[in-house]
C-alpha cells in the first residue's frame, strides 16, 4: 500500500514496523511529529519526557530490558543527551537502540545550525541519513537491525527538509518473532565502573572498524555511474538537490554517513575525473576522505552556512568557474513590508512583556513563544541562549553587576522549558542567593512547537489525565522565598508584584497562571467577548498599539497624519489587556 | 532541469491553512499515479508569519523544494503574500489568488502602508493572473471558511488530473462534516 508520508510520519511508521516497543522524546522542531504519530500505533508505549536525556534514559532502559526502542530529539536537544549517549556506546545496547536526531540548517526554528553528524563520529556510532520519505522508513527499520547486530546505539539524521517534506511510501508489515524482553544480569557490560568501562572501549574501537567494513557491502550506499566527468559524494537531502542540478553526473550516495565505505569511496575516485563532495554545513564528509588521501573538493565551493538547494549549488559550481553562469532573472526589488512571526492575539506573555519594557527591564530570556518579546514593538529581550539559559544567566549577570542594576534584571521561561532545564538553574540561583527576578510563563502546554503535553500540563502524549507537577511548591522546595502568582490579563497587578520582586534583593519567582490561547480544550481555555473601539471616544493617541496585537488594527484617516484603532472581532479573544492601556476608556 | 515535473507554490500568512491544501493537491497527484514531494516549514513561522507551501509532481521528483525561478503555479491565499513570491515562477507562470488581505505588524502599528495595487501589479508580470473573491464564493457555498477549497477549484481547472483524484483526495482530508460544502466550494472554484 501506498500513501504520502513526511519524514516523520515515515520514520514513527519504520519504528512500528521494527516491532519498537518503548519510544520517549522532547518536543523540538523539526523532530515533534516523529512521536505525535508513534503515538498512533498502541504496539508502542510512547510518551513525552521532561527533557531529552531524560527520554534517551528512558529508550536506554528499555533497550535494557531487551525490547527494541527510540528517542527522538531536534540538533540542540542532542547536547543536553550527550552525557548518557557517549556511555551507552559503551555498554551497547539490549533490544535494538535508535536515536533520531533531527537538524535544522537554515534554522527555520532553532538558535543554531549545528552539524549534528559530529556527533556520530565523537561517540562511535553508526549514523543513516535519509533522502526521502521512504528512506526515512526503511533506514529506520534497517537502524535496529544493525543496532542488533553491532551491539551499539545507532543515530538516524534527518533534517527540516526531510522530516518536514513528504513524498510516496510503500508501507509493509512489521516484523514478528522478536525476543520478548526480559531481565538480563550482565554487570561487566552494564555498569560503566573504570574497570569496565576499560574493557569495553577498546571493543567500542573494533565494533567502528567492523561496521566501516560493512559500510562497504551495505545496500544503502549506492555507486550511480552516469558520465565519468564529474563525481559528486552526496547524502540526505542533498542527494535529491545533486540530482536536479547535475542529472549526468555520477553519484555516489551514502546511506550510511558514519563510518564511511572507503572502498567505495576509493573506487569511486578511480573511475571518475574529478571528485566533489557536496554536502550542508560542516566537511563532515570531505575531511574523512581527504584522510584516506583521496583528492576530492568540498567547502572549498560550497558554502558552510545554511540549506543548500539545486540553484544554490548550481550557483557554487558557478562560482568557482566549474559551469557557465546561470542566467539570473532580472527582478524587480522593491521594499514590501516584512512578516515577522507574532505572538498570537489574546497570548498571556504579551501584556508581561510590554511591562518589564515599561519598567526598563534587562530581560534574560528562554526558547520558546515568549522569544517573540524581543520582537517590535514589545522589544523586551535581551538574552537567548538556549534551553535553561534564562535563569542561569539572571544568576551569573547579577553577581557582576552592583546592587542598583542587579534590581533590573529579570528571567522569563515558560512551564514546559522551566521542567526541562530550568529548574536546576532555579536551584543553583536559590542555593547561591543571587538577587534576580524570574518570571514562570505558565500557559500549561509545550506551545512553540505546536501544544504538546508536558508533566505540569495535565495529560500525557496518548491524552490520558496525569499526575501535575505544582510548579509554586516545587519552588518553594528549592529555597525560593518569594513567590507571586498573578493573572497576566491584569497589568495594574502584574505591575505592581514585578516591581515589588524587582525591587527585593533576593531571589525572587512570579508565576503568570493563563493558558496558552490556542488549547483546543475548553477546560484550559475558554475564549472571552470580543472587544472593540468606540470610533467616537478614540482619539487616536495610539497607546493600545504598543502591545503589538495583531487584533489591533491602525486606521489613518484621509490625511494619512491621524487616525484612529479599530479591533477585529474574528481574532480577538477579549483578553482586555488593550483596554487597559485605554485612557480614553474606548475600548469594550 | 527535469522539464516533466510541475512546480507549484502555495504562499500565504501563517495559519491561513495553506497545510490543508497542499496535502489535497499531493493526495490527487499520488492517486492519478505521479511521484509527489512537498516541503514546507513548521513551527515558528507558523505564528502568522510568511509561509511557503512547495509540491512538485511528475514521473520523478527529486528535490522536495521547487528551484527558484521555475515555479509554475503560484496558489496565493494573501495578496501581499501572492506578490511576495512571484520571483520564484518562471515567466508565464499561472497565478491565482484570493482576494484577501491580512495586514502585517508594521501595517498594523501605522509604520507602513499596506501596498496598493497589487492585483494590477500581478496582472501585468503575470497575463491571465485570476484573483478569486474566495471569501464570498464559499459564503454562497455554505461556509466562509471553505475559501480555500474554492481557490483549489481554480488550481484543479488549470490542471490536467482527473476530477475524480480530486474528489477522493478532498474526502480524504476534510472531515465529513464539512465535506458537502467543501465539494460545493471545489466546484464553484473550477467552474472559474
Amino acid at each position: 500500500m501506498k500513501e504520502i508520508l513526511s519524514g516523520n510520519e515515515a520514520i514513527a511508521r519504520g519504528a512500528f514496523e521494527a516491532g519498537v516497543k518503548v519510544a520517549s522524546a522532547y518536543p523540538g522542531t523539526p523532530s515533534t511529529e516523529i512521536l505525535e504519530n508513534v503515538r498512533n500505533y498502541t504496539s508502542i508505549d510512547s510518551s513525552w519526557a521532561p527533557n531529552e536525556k531524560v527520554a534517551l534514559e528512558v529508550a536506554i532502559g528499555a533497550s535494557f530490558g531487551g525490547a527494541r526502542a527510540l528517542a527522538c530529539m531536534k540538533h540542540v536537544g542532542v547536547n543536553v543527551a550527550a552525557d548518557p549517549l557517549f556511555t551507552v556506546s559503551y555498554t551497547g545496547v539490549g533490544g535494538g537502540l535508535v536515536l533520531v536526531v533531527a537538524d535544522d540548517p537554515e534554522m527555520h526554528s532553532s538558535q543554531n545550525e549545528q552539524d549534528s553528524r559530529n556527533y556520530a563520529k565523537f561517540v562511535k556510532v553508526p549514523m543513516l541519513e535519509p533522502a526521502d520519505s521512504q528512506e526515512c522508513k526503511d533506514f529506520t527499520r534497517l537502524a535496529f537491525e544493525i543496532s542488533e547486530q553491532f551491539d551499539t546505539p545507532v543515530m538516524l539524521r534527518s533534517c527540516t527538509r526531510i522530516s518536514h517534506g513528504k513524498s510516496v511510501v510503500e508501507l509493509a508489515e512489521p516484523v514478528s518473532g522478536l525476543p520478548e524482553p526480559k531481565l538480563v544480569k550482565n554487570p561487566q557490560k552494564l555498569v560503566m565502573l573504570p574497570g569496565n568501562a576499560r574493557i569495553r572501549h577498546p571493543l567500542v574501537e573494533e565494533r567502528i572498524v567492523k561496521l566501516a567494513e560493512y559500510a562497504n557491502s551495505l545496500g544503502i550506499n549506492r555507486l550511480e555511474y552516469r558520465s565519468l566527468e564529474t563525481g559528486i559524494i552526496c547524502t540526505g537531502v542533498t542527494y535529491q538537490y545533486v540530482r536536479e542540478a547535475f542529472p549526468d553526473a555520477s553519484t555516489l550516495k551514502l546511506g550510511m554517513i558514519y563510518p564511511l565505505p572507503a572502498d567505495m569511496i576509493r573506487e569511486f575516485s578511480e573511475k571518475l575525473t574529478t571528485l566533489f563532495v557536496v554536502e550542508e554545513l560542516d566537511p563532515f564528509i570531505e575531511e574523512q576522505i581527504l584522510a584516506l588521501s583521496i583528492q576530492v573538493t568540498g567547502k572549498k565551493i560550497i558554502s558552510l552556512c545554511g540549506e543548500l538547494s539545486p540553484e544554490r549549488i548550481r550557483n557554487s559550481f558557478a562560482n568557482a568557474g566549474l559551469i557557465k553562469p546561470l542566467e539570473v532573472a532580472e527582478h524587480v526589488v522593491e521594499k514590501l513590508p516584512s512578516r515577522p512571526p507574532n505572538m498570537c492575539p489574546g497570548c498571556p506573555h504579551r501584556g508581561v512583556f510590554y511591562l518589564l519594557n515599561r519598567l526598563k527591564a534587562y530581560v534574560t530570556g528562554d526558547i520558546g513563544c515568549y522569544t517573540l518579546g524581543a520582537m517590535q514593538p514589545l522589544n523586551a529581550m535581551d538574552t537567548c541562549v538556549c534551553m535553561g539559559a534564562s535563569i542561569s544567566n539572571a544568576s551569573g549577570i547579577v553577581r557582576a553587576l552592583p546592587p542598583e542594576e542587579q534590581s533590573r534584571v529579570v528571567a522569563v521561561i515558560g512551564d514546559s522549558t522551566f521542567l526541562h532545564t530550568g529548574v536546576n538553574s532555579l536551584m543553583e540561583m536559590a542555593y547561591n542567593m543571587a538577587p534576580a527576578t524570574v518570571i514562570i510563563l505558565d500557559n500549561r502546554i509545550t506551545a512553540m512547537t505546536g501544544r504538546q503535553e508536558n508533566p505540569s500540563s495535565g495529560y500525557t502524549l496518548a491524552g490520558i489525565e496525569a499526575p501535575v507537577v505544582d510548579i509554586p511548591n516545587l519552588c518553594r522546595s528549592l529555597g525560593i522565598k518569594n513567590l507571586q502568582i498573578v493573572d497576566p490579563y491584569d497589568l495594574p497587578t502584574t505591575r505592581r508584584v514585578l516591581e515589588e520582586e524587582m525591587a527585593r534583593p533576593e531571589p525572587s519567582v512570579i508565576i503568570t497562571n493563563r493558558p496558552c490561547c490556542l488549547i483546543k480544550d475548553e477546560c484550559r481555555f475558554q475564549k472571552g467577548k470580543p472587544l472593540s473601539v468606540d470610533q467616537d471616544i478614540c482619539t487616536g493617541c495610539k497607546a493600545c498599539l504598543g502591545i503589538g496585537c495583531p487584533a489591533i488594527e491602525w486606521q489613518p484617516d484621509e490625511s494619512g497624519r491621524k487616525g484612529k484603532a479599530w479591533i477585529d472581532t474574528q481574532l480577538c479573544t477579549g483578553c482586555t489587556v488593550c483596554q487597559q492601556l485605554c485612557k480614553f476608556n474606548a475600548i469594550n | 532541469m527535469s522539464k516533466d515535473v510541475t512546480n507549484i507554490l502555495l504562499v500565504g500568512v501563517g495559519g491561513q491553512g495553506t497545510l490543508l491544501a497542499s496535502e489535497i493537491l499531493s493526495e490527487a497527484f499520488m492517486l492519478a499515479g505521479f511521484d509527489v514531494k512537498k516541503s514546507e516549514i513548521h513551527g515558528m513561522s507558523q505564528r502568522g508569519g510568511s509561509v511557503v507551501s512547495h509540491v512538485r509532481f511528475g514521473d520523478k521528483v527529486y528535490s522536495p523544494v521547487v528551484p527558484e525561478g521555475e515555479g509554475d503555479i503560484l496558489f496565493g491565499f494573501e495578496l501581499l503574500e501572492t506578490y511576495r513570491y512571484l520571483s520564484l515562477l518562471r515567466p508565464g507562470a499561472k497565478v491565482i489568488a484570493n482576494n484577501f488581505r491580512i495586514l502585517p505588524p508594521s501595517v498594523l502599528l501605522g509604520k507602513e502602508l499596506y501596498p496598493e495595487g497589487l492585483a494590477d501589479k500581478i496582472a501585468s508580470r503575470f497575463p491571465g493572473f485570476l484573483l478569486v473573491d474566495g471569501l464570498e464564493l464559499a459564503t454562497r457555498a455554505g461556509n466562509p471558511r471553505a475559501a480555500n477549497t474554492v481557490l483549489l477549484g481554480a488550481v484543479a481547472s488549470r490542471l490536467d488530473i482527473q476530477e475524480n483524484h480530486w474528489l477522493s483526495a478532498i474526502e480524504k482530508m476534510v472531515p465529513a462534516r464539512a465535506l458537502e460544502i467543501n465539494i460545493k466550494a471545489f466546484q464553484m472554484g473550477r467552474a472559474l
